[in-house]
Formats: structure tokens, C-alpha cells, sequence
């Protein structure tokens, strides 16, 4: 087990190198001067000449690379211009933020998509299954961000419209007298904001997470040891949720790794939608303020983030497939 | 009266009497479609001839339509019955099972009823996308009469908009897929194929931009390329797609390197660029398929995605997803600016999903009986 | 009273291309303490026979019609509560099944998916279970029992979790085994070794055994009595050292031919010419007719029933050539 953990780990090494790359040849490849990705125009003449030295910029492009691999290393992602702090800094700031909406959002999707999918197997041809099916199907071809609009349209401006017992926010990370509210309280405000925006995240992923599931059981449920299984008295709850789930499950695991990409990718329209204090507002305000070092970094830290993503869900398929343990 | 002259006046009818509801129905709506269109838009259509490019290839259509349904139909109907049933090639039992598969036909015939529409837009769209009607009394008009999903913020019907809105999605999607599968088919046959460190070095790049969250690569190389081109767009999507029809390409190639036929052509002295392009990579190409038509319904929501930040097309291009961010700021009070234009978006990647399905199940040994 | 009777079993099943009659008929008994071998090529219906005792068959596509009976101990089992029939599985009546290295589930420890059987039927807490099982697997032959207890399937060979299968199958003391081709897919010295297991086993628990196979040496080796199945129906049954040496169905004698003898270098092999009909389509007469030498005009006329052979004997066949009543064949004296 902690051979295969770390040797997982050594190949996520030059992952993060190549991310660090591809990064670092969009931004020289783009047209224009480069310099001025990393500095503000606002700045005197000489910080601009200093940043100009520092990251050797009237230097051969190999030169380059390797400050800018050095710089990296440090943790220094540059300096924001709109916000006038260094790149590290805000993201760390805002990163907790999107972790608790992703983590919620990939925790629901995954717990409702799995029971849907076992539900679909076993009642295979029902009229649950088909229903279940297709509208899985449209849930699985929306835009998240126009889910999140027409979510916002109904729960939360028709709901106020018509006055609905329960409203939900349709925007911000917390109300406005969160400071003055009981710890109670605050836990209930951020449940309330939290709603929306991470329903709309999951009901995405989880429709795409019933058909995988689905697919899955309904191949396991034909394999000979669930009918030894049955052979031997066992209940058929027991059957499902023990023998077939169990190996069911691993190839929806690898859902996991695979779906982070689109969940962080997600994650950036809903902040928006939302005005969710996360990275994924802060890169998508970064566009329209043109604050490249934010565009940068935080796309270093998003893919980075994946990378993570997929060592934990590695670690987790190794949990749960005993062949690959005893390997 | 005979299959005949039925499907002389009908065509498709008389083979939808026989249960072939699928072809028969395609031909059938596109018959009475496109003669509803030229009947009611007869001024349009006549004067698209001497029109701009569009307007002539949107009348082209609806004759190409109109002339492709009828003549198929009469063809089919003069060949025997038997014909249909045989064949045991690989596409024809692909073709047969995907036929059984009544949601994966419907998806088809939304498929080619939206690229028709796209195409036969200029004679059929109420108004034109980037008229402003009127600033003063025509702004967020409810939807109904005159303008049938109702105006946007600057007096603009949004039916019209959505119309036109397809044209460029559809486009962008299929170049974009076009320019991926290319790519992709390319470098995992040839990756599959040598093996060896080319393999390893293709695979780890593949690794990395897949492992890349899209919509951030997107965002980074639009915002510091600085432009809205649609080219760039297209390129964009493409070269961040082909990773993943690359890893399948790839998978199949190493399945088939150890078959027979090749180890045959091997023998035979064939040379590696011969038999990657002849042989393996038509028979790798079953997934392949299935993967473009399930990504041009990821482009197309990719690229909505793009505009709604403001990164993709720029007013006054109707582009469906700039529709949606237009719809935002007046969501209670026009809600039907987001929510119409956003759901021809579902419609669209529905159908796609629906046929790249169909597709994959009927490529799939397992599922036939 | 025959512990296990099956009377007139049919199982259909139901397909894109028609409904498949993958047991048509089919009676047959199992007294205490004997070895009935049901053999047949691939598509006889044997497997399905099996499975259909222990209600094993997968419902939607297949069905056991009306009409059918499975009697096990005197009681009906076909229409019983599942609760009674789950009672009954892996504990009265066990089964093992045709791939080891498939039927066991691959993410379980094996000694876990023996316990379950023990703490599910038995109610033995998790302590007696474990010590149960490691004699359990001692007992069939499985070397440091006590180590392979924690072990997953992955681990060990076919012949191993075979021996697995078994422990797990006769871990409650069951009445009748049922085991599908239990060596088809093990090496032949193997085979053996798994054969003689089952037997001592047998003899040692007083079980009876319903062994399915297509290979006559092991029919030879273990069983009492045969039942030979062709096309869904039993064709030919008696004794086994009856049926071996004096065949009356045509089958069977075309599989006792087809048998290449050690002596044989140079002759050609005899199979038997052509194939097994489709399930969905069976031939009007006897289903064997195409394939049958001697087959003539009423063998296409009308099915046989199955007839006895001799007055009296248990022995009979599904042939028009045993009908005592009708020369029809032209044939003089009996087949050979």
C-alpha cells in the first residue's frame, strides 16, 4: 500500500512540472509583451524595471523557464494588481471558501448519484429507471450556469415574489448581520447560502454519476459470484449492498479523479452566478480587471488542486480493490 | 393506391405505415416542413436567391431538402423488402441495432431538424437578431405575438436570436470536434501504435492537459491572447479536446497491435505509415465516433460557458450563452431571456447526448443479444 | 421417498429472437446419499435444470412455467416464500459452480465469504465462525488454513478456491450439492484431485450430489446414476454402468463414440455430424432426428415420450427404436 502511494506521488511530480509549463508557454506564447502580464501599469518605473530583472525577462526564454520554475517553488505567484497584494495571499484567502462549496457539492452528488444508479440497476426496464433516465440525460446536458439562474429565478426571486416558507439566498457566502447571529444561527445561514449554489453544482455531476453507477451495477449484478452470493441464502439486500456494490463501486471511484476537472470547472460559473467569494470569482473578476498574475495563479492552483484530487481518489480506489493493494 | 404514388405526395408515409417510423418519419417531417416553409415564406425564399451568401444557401436547402426526402423515398419504395435485412458487416448490424433504439432515433432526427433550421434560418427567423425594435416600447417584451419569446433588454427578439444563436454553436462545435478527432486519432494511433518513449511522452502530455481543468485553460489562454475571434475559440476548444479521443484511440490501437491482420500486413512488408493510416485506424474508429458526437454537445455547452463570462463572441453575435448572461441582470422581471435561450442549449446537447448514446450502445458487442 | 423430485420442469426464457425453451420438460430424482450426473454438450439444458432448483434463475428474461414441480424433502419449492427459499439456499441444498476464480466475490477475504454462510444459517458469532472455517478449509484439503483464511481470491489458484467453494458450499451440512461442472475449468490433474474430494466428502456427510457435466470420464468416476439431456429434454437415463456400456438413445451412443480412445493414434475422430438446434426453434418430431443415423419417418411424425427400456428397469430412453410396439424401423434386433 505505501509503495503504490508513493509511487503515485513520484508521478504526480512531473505532472505539476508540465502544469507549471503549459501555464508558463500560454502566457509567453500570447501576443503582446509578456512583461506586462507580470506588472501593473500603475507601477513606478522603477518596479518595473526591478520585476523586468527578477524574472529575467531580457533573458532567453530557458532562463526564464527556470526562474519562473524557482519562483513557483517559493510559493510567489506574483503581485495582484486590483487587489495589491501578493497572488498567494488572497487565493489562501479565498480558498477555503471554494473548498467548502466543491467538497459539499461532489460529497452530495456522489452520495445521490450512487443510490440513484443502484436503484436504476436493480429496477432495470422499470418505469422508475426509464424516467430517472432521461431526465438524469437533461440534468447531465445543462449548463450548470444556467441551472444555477433558473435555480436562483425559482428559489429564490419567486420565492420571495410569492412568499415561499422557505427562501433561499441566491447570493454571497453569508447575510449581512452574519457577525451578529448565534453560532447556531451561523450555521443555519451558511447551510441556507450553501444550498443553491451547491445543489446546482451536484445535480450536474450526480446525473452523470446515476448513469456510470448505473452502468456498472447492472455489469456487476451479472457477474457469477453474485450468484454464488445468492446461491448461499443470502438476502437480497445483502446481495446488492455488500457483494455487488462493493466491486461496483471501484470503477465509480475513478468518477472521483475524472470529475474534478469538471467540478472546479463548474465551480467558476457558479461562484459567479452566485458572487460566492471563491477562487473561482476571483479568476473570472480577474478577466474583466485584466489581473493577469490572478489568471495565472489561480489557474496554477486550480490544476494543482486536481492533481491532489486524483492522488486522494487513487488512494481510495487502492482502499477499496484489495488487487490492486497486493500488487 | 400504391406505395408509389403514397409516396409521391407523401414521402415517408408509406414507410411509416410499415413500422419504419424512424427513416419514414425523418423523411416525412423534412417533407412537410420545408413545404410549409416554402409555402409560407415564398417572398424570403424567391428573393434569397439574389440575397447575401447565407440567404442563397438557406434556399438551397430547403430545395436540397425537399428533393433529397422526395427522392429517397421514392427509391426506397422501389426496392424490395429483402435488401433491408441482409448485410453482416460490422455497420450494418451497428446500423440495425441502433435503429431498435427508439430514443437514439429521435435524437438523430433533432439532430438534423436543428442543423436544417440553422441552415433555413434566414427565410424562417420572425426578425432580424441584431434589429433593436424599438428602445422604447419594445424592451422586455413578454413573449407572444409578435415577437414569440418575448425581447430582450435592447428591444431584440429573442426567437430570432436563439435561431441564429444555433448556427454558431454548431459550427463552433463541429470544427472544434472535427479539429480534436483529427489530432486525437492522429497521435494515440501513432502513440498506440510505436509504443516506446513516443508512446510515454505523448501519454504524459496527454496526462497533463486532461488533468487541467478546462474551463481554466480556456479562461487563461482567451483572456492573455486577448481576443474574441471565433477562430481562436474554435482552435482553442479543439486542441483542449483531443487529449481525451488521443487516450481512446490509443487503447484501441493497443488492442488491435496484436491482431492477426496486422501481424499479416506486417509480414506482407507493409510500411508503418500504411498500415496505421489503412489499417488500424479504421477499425479503431467505433469509439471514436461515439466520443465526437458526445463532444460537440461538450463544446457546444463549453463555448456557452465561454460567452457567459464574457470571453467568448462579442455583441451583437447571438451567441446562446452571452444570451443567458444578457438574461441575468433582469431575471425576475424577463425571465425569459435566460431561460429559453439556455434551454435551446439542453435541447441541442440533449439530442447530441441522445445520438452519441444510441451510438455507443450499438457499437458494443455486449449489449446485443 | 427421492429427497429431491423434480417433475416436468420447464424453464423459458424469453429473448429478442423468440421465447428459448431451455428446459422443456424435464423429471427427474435424487435419492438420499446417491450421485445423479446430468451430462449433455453445451446448450442441453443442464445448467439451467440446476439453477432452476435453487431458484436461481434470472427473472426477467426467464421464467419456470406452470406445471412444473421441484420437490425437495417433500416440500414444494417452486412458489414458496423467498424467505423460505433463502433458508433453504447454501443450507439444505448448496451449489458450486463451474469458474472458481469468477464465482468468488474478489474484493472479500475468503474466510469471510465463509463465514457469512455460518453466521447467516448457523448464527454463529464471529469468533466460532472463524475457528469453523479454518476447519472447514483444513477439511478440503487446503494447506495453513489458518493464514489462507484472511487471504482474497486473487491470491489463490483454481484448484484452491475450488476446494474454497466446496468448504463454503458443504459448511452447513447440506442434504443435496448440486455442482455445475465443477472441473471443466481446472487443470486435469486437478480435476481428479477435486473429484475424489467431493466423493469423500459425500460419503463422509451422507450427502446426496447432483453433478452436471459434459464429460462422461468423470460421470464415470462418480455417479450412480445419469441422466443424459439433448435439446432440453432428457433423452436417456439409468444406471451408470448401464448406460455406458449398452446405450440405447442414439446420443448417447454418438457420445460414447466421439470419445478418442488412448489406444487410438491414427483414427479419425467420430463426432457426432451437426449441431445443436436453437432453443427458440426446436425441429417438430424428436429434436434429434437431423443429426440421428437411424432416424425415419415417425422419429419427424411425432416426439417420443420417454420410454422404458425394459420392463421394469429404471433404465429408458427418448427413442422410437425402444418403442416395443412398433418395427416401423425396419430395423432387425436392437441398435448397438
Amino acid at each position: 500500500m505505501t509503495t503504490f502511494i508513493v509511487r503515485r506521488l513520484l508521478g504526480a511530480i512531473p505532472l505539476v512540472l508540465g502544469i507549471a509549463t503549459i501555464v508558463f508557454f500560454v502566457v509567453n506564447l500570447a501576443p503582446g509583451d509578456p512583461a506586462l502580464r507580470f506588472m501593473s501599469p500603475n507601477m513606478s518605473q522603477e518596479a518595473i524595471e526591478q520585476v523586468r530583472v527578477n524574472l529575467g525577462l531580457d533573458q532567453p526564454i530557458p532562463i526564464r523557464y527556470v526562474r519562473w520554475l524557482g519562483a513557483l517553488g517559493q510559493g510567489d505567484l506574483g503581485v495582484s494588481f486590483s487587489h495589491n497584494r501578493p497572488v498567494l495571499d488572497v487565493i489562501k484567502e479565498l480558498l477555503p471558501n471554494t473548498l467548502l462549496l466543491s467538497v459539499s457539492a461532489i460529497g452530495v452528488a456522489f452520495v445521490f448519484g450512487i443510490l440513484l444508479g443502484i436503484l436504476q440497476a436493480v429496477r432495470q426496464y422499470s418505469l422508475l429507471d426509464s424516467v430517472t433516465s432521461i431526465m438524469g440525460l437533461f440534468f447531465y446536458s445543462m449548463p450548470s450556469f444556467w441551472l444555477a439562474l433558473m435555480m436562483v429565478l425559482v428559489f429564490s426571486l419567486f420565492a420571495y415574489e410569492l412568499q415561499w416558507p422557505v427562501q433561499f439566498p441566491g447570493t454571497d457566502i453569508q447575510s449581512v448581520d452574519y457577525a451578529f447571529l448565534s453560532p447556531l444561527e451561523k450555521v443555519q445561514d451558511r447551510l441556507l447560502h450553501l444550498t443553491l449554489p451547491a445543489t446546482s453544482l451536484a445535480l450536474v455531476l450526480a446525473a452523470g454519476i446515476a448513469r456510470y453507477t448505473r452502468g456498472s451495477m447492472l455489469e456487476v449484478i451479472r457477474q457469477d459470484f453474485v450468484r454464488t452470493a445468492r446461491a448461499k441464502g443470502l438476502s437480497e439486500p445483502v446481495v446488492i449492498f455488500k457483494h455487488a456494490l462493493r466491486n461496483g463501486l471501484i470503477p465509480v471511484i475513478t468518477l472521483l479523479g475524472l470529475y474534478l476537472p469538471f467540478l472546479f470547472s463548474g465551480t467558476v460559473f457558479i461562484e459567479s452566478v452566485f458572487s460566492w467569494p471563491g477562487m473561482g470569482k476571483l479568476v473570472v473578476d480577474a478577466i474583466t480587471e485584466r489581473d493577469y498574475p490572478v489568471i495565472m495563479g489561480g489557474s496554477l492552483v486550480f490544476a494543482n488542486m486536481v492533481v491532489v484530487g486524483n492522488l486522494v481518489s487513487d488512494a481510495l480506489y487502492a482502499v477499496v480493490d484489495p488487487r490492486i493493494r497486493y500488487d | 393506391m400504391t406505395d408509389a404514388s403514397l409516396s409521391a405526395v407523401l414521402p415517408g408515409f408509406p414507410q411509416m405505415l410499415k413500422g419504419r417510423w424512424g427513416a419514414g418519419g425523418m423523411s416525412l417531417t423534412v417533407w412537410l416542413g420545408l413545404l410549409g416553409v416554402l409555402l409560407t415564406r415564398w417572398a424570403r425564399f424567391g428573393a434569397g436567391w439574389g440575397g447575401p451568401l447565407d440567404h442563397q444557401i438557406a434556399s438551397l436547402t430547403v430545395v436540397a431538402g425537399l428533393l433529397g426526402a422526395w427522392g429517397w423515398s421514392m427509391f426506397d419504395v422501389s426496392r424490395p423488402a429483402e435488401m433491408e435485412r441482409s448485410g453482416i458487416g460490422q455497420w450494418s448490424l451497428t446500423a440495425r441495432a441502433f435503429k431498435k433504439n427508439r430514443v437514439a432515433v429521435i435524437g438523430v432526427m433533432v439532430v438534423v431538424w436543428i442543423y436544417l433550421i440553422a441552415l433555413i434560418t434566414p427565410l424562417i427567423a420572425p426578425h432580424d437578431p441584431a434589429t433593436q425594435a424599438s428602445l422604447l416600447t419594445a424592451r422586455l417584451v413578454a413573449p407572444g405575438g409578435e415577437f414569440p419569446l418575448g425581447t430582450d433588454h435592447l428591444s431584440r427578439d429573442v426567437f430570432s436570436r436563439i435561431m441564429y444563436g444555433a448556427r454558431i454553436s454548431l459550427s463552433i462545435g463541429f470544427i472544434a470536434v472535427g479539429i480534436s478527432v483529427t489530432i486525437g486519432t492522429l497521435l494515440g494511433a501513432v502513440s498506440g501504435y510505436l509504443g516506446g518513449w513516443v508512446d510515454t511522452v505523448v501519454m504524459r502530455f496527454v496526462d497533463m492537459v486532461i488533468s487541467f481543468p478546462r474551463l481554466v485553460l480556456l479562461i487563461a489562454i482567451v483572456a492573455l491572447f486577448e481576443s474574441n475571434s471565433i477562430f481562436l475559440i474554435m482552435a482553442v476548444l479543439g486542441l483542449t479536446q483531443w487529449p481525451g479521443t488521443a487516450r481512446i484511440v490509443r487503447g484501441e490501437v493497443l488492442s488491435l497491435r496484436e491482431r492477426e491482420f496486422i501481424e499479416a500486413a506486417r509480414a506482407l512488408g507493409f510500411s508503418r505509415r500504411r498500415i496505421i493510416l489503412r489499417h488500424v485506424i479504421p477499425n479503431a474508429l467505433a469509439p471514436v465516433i461515439v466520443t465526437a458526437t458526445l463532444g460537440v454537445g461538450n463544446v457546444i455547452v463549453l463555448e456557452a460557458g465561454l460567452s457567459f463570462l464574457g470571453l467568448g463572441l462579442q455583441p451583437p453575435t447571438p451567441s446562446w450563452g452571452s444570451m443567458v448572461s444578457d438574461g441575468r441582470g433582469y431575471l425576475l422581471d424577463a425571465w425569459w431571456i435566460s431561460t429559453f435561450s439556455g434551454l435551446a442549449i439542453v435541447l441541442t446537447v440533449v439530442a447530441f447526448n441522445l445520438v452519441g448514446d444510441g451510438l455507443r450502445d450499438a457499437l458494443d458487442p455486449r449489449l446485443r443479444t | 421417498m427421492p429427497l429431491l423430485e423434480v417433475t416436468d420442469l420447464r424453464t423459458y426464457f424469453t429473448t429478442d429472437a423468440g421465447v428459448a425453451r431451455a428446459v422443456d420438460g424435464v423429471s427427474l430424482q435424487v435419492g438420499t446419499g446417491e450421485t445423479l450426473g446430468i451430462v449433455g454438450e453445451s446448450g442441453c439444458g443442464k445448467t439451467v435444470t440446476a439453477l432452476s432448483v435453487l431458484g436461481l434463475i434470472p427473472s426477467p428474461p426467464g421464467e419456470i412455467v406452470a406445471g412444473s414441480s421441484i420437490r425437495f424433502n417433500d416440500e414444494e419449492l417452486l412458489g414458496v416464500k423467498p424467505a423460505r427459499l433463502r433458508e433453504i439456499r447454501g443450507n439444505a441444498i448448496s451449489m458450486i459452480f463451474q469458474e472458481p476464480m469468477t464465482s468468488l466475490n474478489p474484493v472479500l477475504t475468503v474466510g469471510h465469504q465463509i463465514e457469512e454462510v455460518l453466521r447467516l444459517h448457523r448464527g454463529l458469532n464471529k469468533r466460532d465462525a472463524r475457528a469453523t472455517g479454518v476447519a472447514l478449509l483444513a477439511e478440503v484439503g487446503i494447506p495453513e488454513p489458518d493464514q489462507r483464511f484472511d487471504a482474497y481470491p486473487h491470491q489463490m489458484s483454481g484448484g484452491m478456491l475450488q476446494r474454497v467453494m466446496i468448504a463454503i458450499a458443504l459448511s452447513c451440512e447440506p442434504r443435496l450439492l448440486i455442482a455445475d461442472e465443477p472441473t471443466t475449468a481446472l487443470d486435469v490433474t486437478i480435476q481428479a484431485q477435486i473429484l475424489d474430494l467431493l466423493v469423500s466428502l459425500q460419503r463422509k456427510h451422507g450427502m446426496a450430489l447432483l453433478l452436471i457435466t459434459h464429460d462422461l470420464g468423470v460421470i464415470a468416476e462418480v455417479c450412480d446414476r445419469v441422466v443424459v439431456m439433448y435439446g432440453g429434454q432428457i433423452v436417456e437415463t439409468g444406471a451408470t454402468e448401464e448406460i455406458l456400456t449398452r446405450p440405447e438413445h442414439p446420443y448417447t451412443q454418438g457420445l460414447l463414440a466421439s470419445l478418442p480412445g488412448i489406444g487410438d493414434r491414427d483414427v479419425r475422430l467420430n463426432p457426432i455430424p451437426g449441431t445443436v438446434p436453437s432453443a427458440v426453434d426446436w425441429p417438430d418430431g424428436c429434436r434429434f432426428r437431423d443429426r440421428c443415423s437411424f432416424a425415419w419417418e415417425r422419429c419427424a411424425e411425432s416426439a417420443p415420450d420417454l420410454l422404458p427400456v425394459d420392463a421394469g428397469s429404471s433404465r429408458s430412453a427418448r427413442c422410437w427404436l425402444v418403442d416395443p410396439d412398433d418395427s416401423s424401423s425396419g430395423l432387425a434386433g436392437e441398435p448397438t
